[in-house]
Parts: structure tokens; sequence; C-alpha cells
């Protein structure tokens, strides 16, 4: 039973609210029903799936950008590359151009400017997309290397790397910078983790007009319910936001999570939660 | 020779920025005739990346010998060590007094960055 492929992009815009609790819940949930799911750990800077996915990593490929290389024997340090560069990352001097790759994005400005041809495409490894099983799921997840500071090339790399059929679950990044615009802007559905405190909905807002202007479609799992205050599920009604699920702030739920156990495993009703949940995406992507 | 010392206003009597990429201006001085120049930097502080790198290409331009600041930073000091500028840091007080220093020989050149990048953010 192959279908269109359909993605789902868990986010929050703040940190820690439940993006990877809901994230591989679901993902196994809906792997329990038969779907073809594969788990994405976009946030590639910190990605922590894989504790409770419990993954075989089966293979680990490189992620690679683009960085000029300066042939010095053609190069006249005319300066064109250094002006052409927007992030900064060359400097021109009396006699030659130097070049900072860790500040380069690879746009390749440099190369199509340069009057002398002195400059070439080179190529730095910035991280590894690593592929494997977890149960009934696929799994994929991009690792940015230690003292890089440009995820989004590897959230690239990570997402070329999705199947073209069944369910794809991405746990993206938190925040509302590009790495995780980069996640939400290919999904077919956004689910919106946030906590009912006014952090929680002061993160909401910036995430929901992120997702907004993207064009995609969007739901709103409460976490922790039970704390904080109703304004968030008063901003959802205002905004017409569909509240996919409701979980309850039960130390239960946050003391599996300590173990590295998925909830769902330990806690019925987190598993109830889930389930609903599955069911409503699951309605999202085949509308009737 | 010439002088190039960070500053958080164009004046003499400004106190030293103690970032170099991000600083507000560059003071240039030449210690022969005594004369002064601020050169604004306002490209450096509202650089998304590589402001230091970007500074450092300013103060080479400017012909510098010397660059007196607070901190400078890996990509900036490379940039200007190979275009044989001397760094020198932990330099603070009004751009007057650093100038005074300098000339009395109380700085030494530094071997190296004292910060690690993205410092003056």
């Amino acid at each position: 039973m192959t279908r269109p492929l359909f993605r789902i992009a868990v986010a929050s815009g703040k940190g820690g609210t439940g993006k990877t609790t809901v994230a591989t819940g679901l993902a196994a949930e809906l792997a329990s029903r038969g779907e073809k799911v594969t788990y994405l750990d976009c946030d590639v800077e910190a990605p922590n799936g894989h504790i409770f996915m419990r993954p075989g990593i089966e293979e680990s490929r490189p992620v690679e950008v683009a960085v000029p290389l300066f042939d010095n024997e053609k190069c006249t340090a005319c300066g064109e590359c250094c002006e052409a560069c927007r992030y900064n990352a060359l400097a021109c001097l009396k006699d030659r151009v130097l070049a900072f790759h860790e500040l380069c994005h690879g746009c390749g400005a440099c190369s199509m400017v340069c009057p002398v041809g002195a400059v070439s495409e080179g190529a730095r490894k910035v991280g590894t997309i690593d592929s494997g099983t977890a149960g009934a799921c696929g799994f994929l997840q991009g690792n940015l290397s230690v003292g890089e500071a440009m995820p989004t090339p590897v959230v690239r790399a990570l997402l070329r790397r999705i199947p073209d059929e069944g369910i794809a679950v991405l746990d993206a990044p938190p925040g509302a910078s590009c790495p995780v615009v980069e996640t939400l802007r290919s999904s077919d559905l956004a689910v919106l983790v946030a906590e009912p405190t006014p952090f929680g909905l002061n993160d909401l807002r910036i995430a929901v007009e992120t997702v907004r202007k993207l064009g995609v479609p969007l739901g709103v799992v409460v976490n922790r319910s039970g704390t904080g205050d109703g304004r968030l599920v008063d901003y959802c009604e205002r905004e017409g936001l569909e509240i996919l699920a409701v979980i309850p702030d039960d130390r239960k739920i946050a003391e599996a999570y300590a173990r590295g156990v998925m909830p769902a495993h330990t806690h019925p009703e987190f598993a109830r939660v889930i389930g609903r949940l599955a069911a409503a995406v699951t309605r999202e992507k085949e509308p009737a | 020779m010439k002088v190039a010392i960070t500053s958080t206003g164009p004046e003499l009597a400004s106190r030293v920025d103690p970032r170099f990429g991000r600083a507000a201006w560059f003071i240039l001085f030449d210690t022969d005739t005594d004369d002064s120049r601020p050169v604004d930097n306002s490209e450096g502080v509202e650089a998304g990346s590589g402001a230091g790198v970007s500074a450092a290409e300013t103060v080479v331009r400017e012909g510098a010998e010397y660059l007196l600041t607070g901190h400078c930073g890996p990509n900036a000091f490379r940039t200007l060590e190979t275009a044989g500028v001397k760094v020198i840091v932990g330099v603070d007080g009004t751009v007057g007094e650093a100038i005074e220093k300098l000339r009395s020989g109380e700085l030494q050149a530094a071997g190296g960055p004292d910060v690690g990048p993205h410092s003056g953010v």
C-alpha cells in the first residue's frame, strides 16, 4: 500500500516544550497503525530523538558545503570577490585574498565575479547524516559538526534523504530561524507544541506567524496542560487554530523522558493522547 | 608611522572601544605628523557575519602598521597578521592615552588572538 508522501513537521518556537516527546511518540504510533513512517531529527545542533527511538544506524554519510579555493598564481587581488561576498568570508589584502571557510555560505558569488578565473570550488565537511531503522520506523538524523555555526546546509541535506512515500515526521529545531524555516517550508502539516505559559504563548505566536507566512496548514498540541494559565487556549480559539491534542502536566511523563523511555510505553494516558493526535493528523492527510 | 585605534567616538578624547570588529570608530593616527582622522565602522557594527574580517580589511586599506584595541579574535588576527599589521590588545582608557602608551613603549604586540570568534557580538 504505497501512498504519496505526507510530511508532518513538529515544531515549537520555544525550546523544551515537548517537540521530541511528541514527534517520537507520533512516529511510533503511526508506524504501529501500519503506516510507512520515517522519523527525521532535524534539530541537527542537538539531535536527541535517537535516545527514544533507539535506532540501529546502518550508514553515516558526510554533509559537505562548497567553499572557494584560490589560485594565487592567477589571483590579482583586485577585490571583486571580497566586494561580492555578503558574509565577509573573504579579506582582500594587497597581494592576495584570504578565505575564511567557516564564514562561507557556499553561494559561489566569488567564483562568478572573478575576472581571471582564480576561484574554484572545494568542499568542506560540516556534518553527517545517519540513517537506519528504529523498530518499524525509518530513522534519519542530521549532526552538525562541533564548532560549525550554520545548521541549515545539514538540514537541507537531511530533507533530501526523505523517502518518496509514506509519512515523514520531522522533529524541528527550536526557534523560528533558518533551520526551522527549512524544516517547515516543504511540510504538509505543522504541529506546534506549546506550553500554556506566558513564555509558551509568546513563542507560539512567533511560530504561528512563521508557519502562516510559509503557507503550511497547522495545528497545536498543548503540553503540560494544567500549568500556567488559559491565555494560550484563548489565543488558539481567537486565531482559529485547531488544538490537535492536549497532554496533561504529569510528573510520570517527565520521569519516562528523563530515563530515555517513550512516555507512551509507560503512561496509558499519554498513549491515548498520542493516539488521538495520530488520528487527527491522518485525517489531515486524507481529507474526506 | 600610522596607528589605528578602536574608539567609541570620533575624537582623541573618546574611549578605546574594547571590541575590534564591531567597534564604533577607528581613529587613524600618524605618529610622525600627529594628524588624526576618524573612520566610521558602521558597516562592521551592522555586519551579519565576518565583522572582524571586514574591520581588518579597513585597517589594512588605511595603511596602519599598528592596531590598538581591547580584544581581537582569530579571523581578524589572521587577516592583520598576514598583512603585517602588529596587533596590541588589552588597551583601555582614551584614544589619546593609548597613543601616549604606545609612544612610551609600554605596549607589546600580541602573539595571537586573545578571544574566540563572535566575542564582540
